[in-house]
């Protein structure tokens, strides 16, 4: 649902903001020779229907027909129904990262690594760990993704005299700065409610949840890494420099909008959510790259998706050829950035599309250029099969700890869904390590 | 001429029973890393899902919940709608009809909706509630805290549901005869004299049926609660029993322990519902034969 509002959001500011679309000749390059071929495509970016369009007045030969689904939650449901019943879905699908390994796992999906070339190069090492799910096989061509940053409150921060913060350290000083200077203003809250934000810090802080090793998966959710990521919000949440309450309630929106939530750990999609949210507050907030732990620069992600084959497909080298075309040349990249709002996975594609800044962004020409540097730096990240248990345990664990304002709690929740994720991988039979 | 009524029944109440029961004895199991092809099949699973479910410290905790909830919700509700009722009834009323439609139209508000609105007003930075009582100076608890959600729930619930009840203690109160106050009036009775010595006994059939429609409701509560549950820490995903049955179902994509749970959710409201009634009415019916 809420990547729905979010695509959606995005996409009004996609549309405002990018008033030329790059009009490349089209590529000449015939598909392979097949003879006609039909077919589907669920999807539920908007208006992607008009970058099918493209493709189909280039190339008689497949002719793509797209099924406007509701989300990214319902289209999985309605696949593994058609999946389980052995006929009914659709050639290609449009599919979340995170849900690959449970579409895998119920071998909903086709490994197209053989038809799709040599992909990796154009696209960041996180998001390429996404669809392969770090083995050889190919799962998925990755559509778009949301590299995270750091929003924040230009003119607050510049009224407390307070620097931008660069380090994770500098980030916890300023919180509690900006909460002494009013005992209602928050830098940031701790939302239980989001599972994929926290596990995009936890990517940033350089860890992956899953891994495959051999015949078994490995859970590492309780790292050494997430640990520290958990400990350091439990230690602001202890001491009140962060609020924690969750994101996306009225009383989050309405603190965006008056000034009480300073700033905002988010992703590239977020001027979308921002000016639907907190519309007095254009042109006051800027982007920067996230608060860094020592070491390299590095980012996580939340949300994204990729495009996949279905594994009932019966003509998956078109369906491959389509998938890579949309989410690699220049001229569908640029569709789906003008028509859908995304922010594309592909790096080269991504900086050639997007030039003007968000309309929310005016004060920040740049903010496309700090987000192509920031995309570079996405860490890698394996999903597991059982994103889903792991999500919601999330939701249940970290509420607790959000409510008992614990450092301690933080840990605890931590250890709880680590547990609960792989005891239920144990219970439904998978090898675990 | 029973044909009908029997098709529909086996069709739509009948075969999903018994497909729940059956996928409340399956599974599936996984093989290896659990990706490809035949690496997943649905297997029998004997009690396994129900020792599962009765063995899980959060069904418990869940059934906990709704018990104190509806210790909390019964009495109030009932309590109310009575009260109501008895003084729509009472010759001094004034404006009845304005006031049994103003406390019956809530009960015509969907729980979905009416726990959106709700939740604005719990909400104390969008609440007008707290801005009023803020600048009177006076602090407000904050009812999404642990401590006093089980009443903000409960609030919500007694909102929708009086309504329902007194019209259905009120209707069986306008068909007691006059003459029967009429003879307690001419006897020396007051008011409420008459309330509580004619007009409850009457009622209490009436009290026993709505206390029942209010215990099935409160075991299956769930449209509160889960619309609540992104505006606050306090709720969990398996808060109640149904959103528990929820999860399992869609969040977890584990089908069969969530046929388990609702069958003993199921097998439990019938026994409760069952022993109440056997209790309830021998009391009540009892001393009249």
């Amino acid at each position: 649902m809420r990547s729905i509002l979010r695509v959606g959001a995005m996409a009004t500011v996609a549309a405002t903001a990018l008033l030329t679309a790059g009009c490349s000749s089209p590529a000449a390059d015939e598909p392979a020779a097949e003879g006609p071929v039909e077919l589907s495509f669920w999807a539920w970016a908007p208006n992607i229907e008009k970058v099918v369009e493209l493709w189909n007045e280039e190339n008689p030969d497949i002719k793509v027909t797209v099924s406007k689904q509701d989300g990214g939650d319902p289209a999985i449901t309605k696949l593994l129904t058609a999946i389980n019943a052995g006929s009914g879905a659709p050639d290609l699908i449009q599919a979340e990262y995170q849900k690959i390994p449970t579409l895998v796992a119920s071998d909903a999906l086709a490994d197209i690594s053989a038809d799709a070339g040599d992909l990796e190069e154009k696209f960041p090492e996180g998001v390429w760990d996404s669809v392969t799910l770090g083995g050889d096989a190919l799962y998925a061509v990755p559509q778009d993704s949301g590299p995270m940053m750091f929003y924040y409150r230009e003119d607050i921060l510049k009224e407390l005299g307070l620097e931008v913060p660069t380090t994770w350290e500098e980030y916890a000083d300023v919180a509690r700065a900006v909460h002494a200077s009013d005992p209602k203003r928050y830098l940031g809250t701790f939302s239980a409610n989001d599972a994929g934000w926290f596990a995009g810090m936890a990517q940033q802080a350089g860890t992956s949840w899953w891994s495959i090793d051999g015949d078994s998966w490995g859970v590492d959710i309780d790292s050494e890494a997430t640990e520290k990521v958990a400990s350091f919000w439990g230690g602001l949440v202890e001491e009140g420099a962060i609020d924690n309450k969750p994101m996306y309630t009225p009383e989050w929106n309405a603190g965006l909008n008056d000034g009480s939530q300073v700033g905002w750990l988010s992703a590239v999609w977020a001027p979308g959510v921002l000016s639907g949210n907190a519309a007095d507050t254009a042109g006051l907030w800027k982007a920067a790259p996230m608060p860094q732990w020592e070491g390299e620069d590095a980012t996580g992600n939340w949300g994204g998706s990729s495009t996949a084959v279905t594994s009932q497909s019966e003509h998956a080298a078109a369906a491959t050829e389509f998938a890579t075309w949309m989410n690699t040349d220049p001229e569908a990249v640029q569709a789906l950035v003008t028509e859908s709002g995304i922010y594309p996975a592909a790096s080269d594609e991504a900086e050639a599309s997007l030039s003007t800044a968000p309309e929310f962004f005016s004060n920040q020409p740049d903010f496309y250029d700090v987000a192509a540097d920031v995309a570079q730096t996405v860490s890698p990240f394996t999903y597991g099969p059982n994103v889903n248990v792991a999500f919601s345990a999330y939701n249940d664990e970290f509420a607790k700890a959000a409510d008992a304002k614990t450092e301690s709690a933080f840990v605890d929740a931590l250890q709880a869904m680590q547990e609960i994720t792989v005891t239920d991988l144990e219970d439904n039979g998978f090898n675990v390590k | 001429m029973l044909a009908p009524g029997i098709v529909l029944f086996a069709v739509f109440m009948a075969a999903p029973i018994l497909y729940t029961l059956y996928l409340s004895f399956q599974r599936v199991e996984v093989s290896g890393l659990g990706l490809g092809s035949g690496a997943r099949k649905q297997v029998f699973a004997g009690l396994d899902n129900y020792a599962a479910a009765l063995g899980d410290p959060e069904f418990g905790a869940s059934v906990g919940r709704v018990l104190t909830y509806g210790a909390i919700l019964i009495p109030c509700m009932l309590g109310l709608a009575l009260l109501f009722a008895l003084l729509l009834d009472s010759r001094r009323s004034r404006a009845t009809t304005f006031s049994r439609v103003a406390i019956f139209l809530p009960y015509a508000v969907p729980a979905v909706i009416s726990s959106l609105l709700w939740g604005f007003l719990y909400l104390p930075s969008v609440s007008p509630f707290y801005y009023l009582t803020e600048r009177l100076g006076i602090e407000m608890p904050q009812i999404l805290s642990s401590q006093l959600i089980m009443f903000g729930i409960a609030n919500i619930a007694l909102w929708g549901g009086v309504g329902f009840n007194m019209i259905v203690i009120y209707t069986s109160l306008k068909a007691v005869p006059n003459d029967i106050y009429e003879a307690a009036r001419l006897d020396g009775a007051s008011e409420t004299q008459i309330a509580l010595r004619i007009k409850i006994p009457i009622v209490t059939p009436s009290l026993i049926m709505t206390a029942l429609f209010s215990i099935v409701a409160t075991l299956q509560v769930f449209a509160e609660p889960t619309t609540l549950r992104p505006l606050t820490n306090t709720l969990s995903t398996s808060w109640t029993p149904l959103m528990k049955v929820y999860r399992d179902a869609f969040t977890r994509d584990d089908i069969y322990s969530a046929a388990a749970s609702s069958i003993v959710i199921a097998a439990a409201t019938l026994l409760i519902s069952f022993v109440f009634l056997r209790v309830v009415q021998k009391r009540a019916f009892g001393q009249e034969d």
